[in-house]
């Protein structure tokens, strides 16, 4: 019974009280109660959804890397801009890439990273959550994307996640 | 208002709306179901962010205060683009979409 009281996620918890009173026309007693049960409500709902926390995250190495992803995205979306309206047709290729990393939030964190990153988008992982499987849309080399985010995102991540 | 954040907001609107734009057209112009995938997640979340920008530029420039939900539909926004997409290409390959001719590499089957 005080299992469905208390708060499963407080991080989550804290984040969507916060994220509600900014969303809301400044705060008032009515956001603030709505705030409360959102973050108390949202967690327990999705409780059986998350993955288990990682023993330990190095939280400030995000920032470093959430502004290279925001760098990537522009460079990225003029790429793929240029691309579409060129005349020549795209190199599409499905790529293979075997992770290094293990925990299931560090992979959906780098699964993302390459769907927002230049010309890939992560299409699956495999069941066992060692190969992710990802599309290319412009490429030579299968070889260089591997590398490409071995070295740009993967290993930032393992240093955070170690 | 200033006439610098004047112009600012002037070309952060062209560019999103530009961005936007060829997004729409690479829909089209893509050969195959996946090529088109990129187009969405990328092309249009800049564009989508540079509208948000010139929106957080006015609304500060105006004096009504830093417009954070606009920051918030944002980090939404590259959120769940990422996410859309995926549930797309697993969804494609499970029932078989063909791929463009010229694609190297297959999706696999599990």
């Amino acid at each position: 019974m005080l299992d469905r009281l208390s708060f499963p996620q407080p991080w989550l918890s804290l984040i969507l009280f916060v994220t509600w009173q900014f969303l809301s026309d400044g705060i008032s007693g009515g956001s603030l109660v709505l705030g409360l049960i959102l973050a108390w409500a949202i967690p327990q709902m999705t409780q059986g959804f998350w993955p288990e926390r990682p023993s330990f995250m190095r939280f400030w190495l995000m920032p470093k890397y959430l502004a290279r992803v925001l760098k990537d995205i522009v460079i990225a979306s003029f790429e793929v801009a240029a691309l579409i309206i060129s005349p020549r047709k795209p190199r599409p290729a499905f790529v293979c890439y075997p992770l290094e990393l293990e925990h299931p939030l560090a992979i959906s964190i780098l699964a993302s990273t390459i769907s927002l990153t230049p010309g890939t988008v992560s299409a699956d992982v495999s069941d066992d959550q060692r190969l992710l499987l990802i599309h290319a849309l412009d490429t030579e080399d299968e070889q260089e994307v591997i590398s490409t985010i071995r070295k740009r995102y993967e290993q930032p991540l393992l240093e955070m996640f170690k | 208002m200033n006439p610098f954040a004047e112009y600012a907001i002037a070309f952060l609107l062209l560019l999103g709306g530009a961005f936007t734009l060829i997004g729409a057209i690479g829909l089209a112009r893509l050969p195959d179901f996946f090529t088109r995938l990129h187009g969405p997640t990328k092309a249009t979340t800049l564009g989508v962010g540079a509208i948000m920008l010139s929106s957080v530029i006015y609304f500060t420039a105006r004096g009504d205060g830093i417009g954070i939900s606009e920051v918030l539909i944002t980090v939404f926004l590259f959120m769940t683009a990422p996410v859309s997409a995926n549930i797309l290409a697993k969804a494609a390959m499970h029932i078989g979409v063909k791929t463009m001719d010229g694609t190297e590499g297959k999706p696999w089957e599990q």
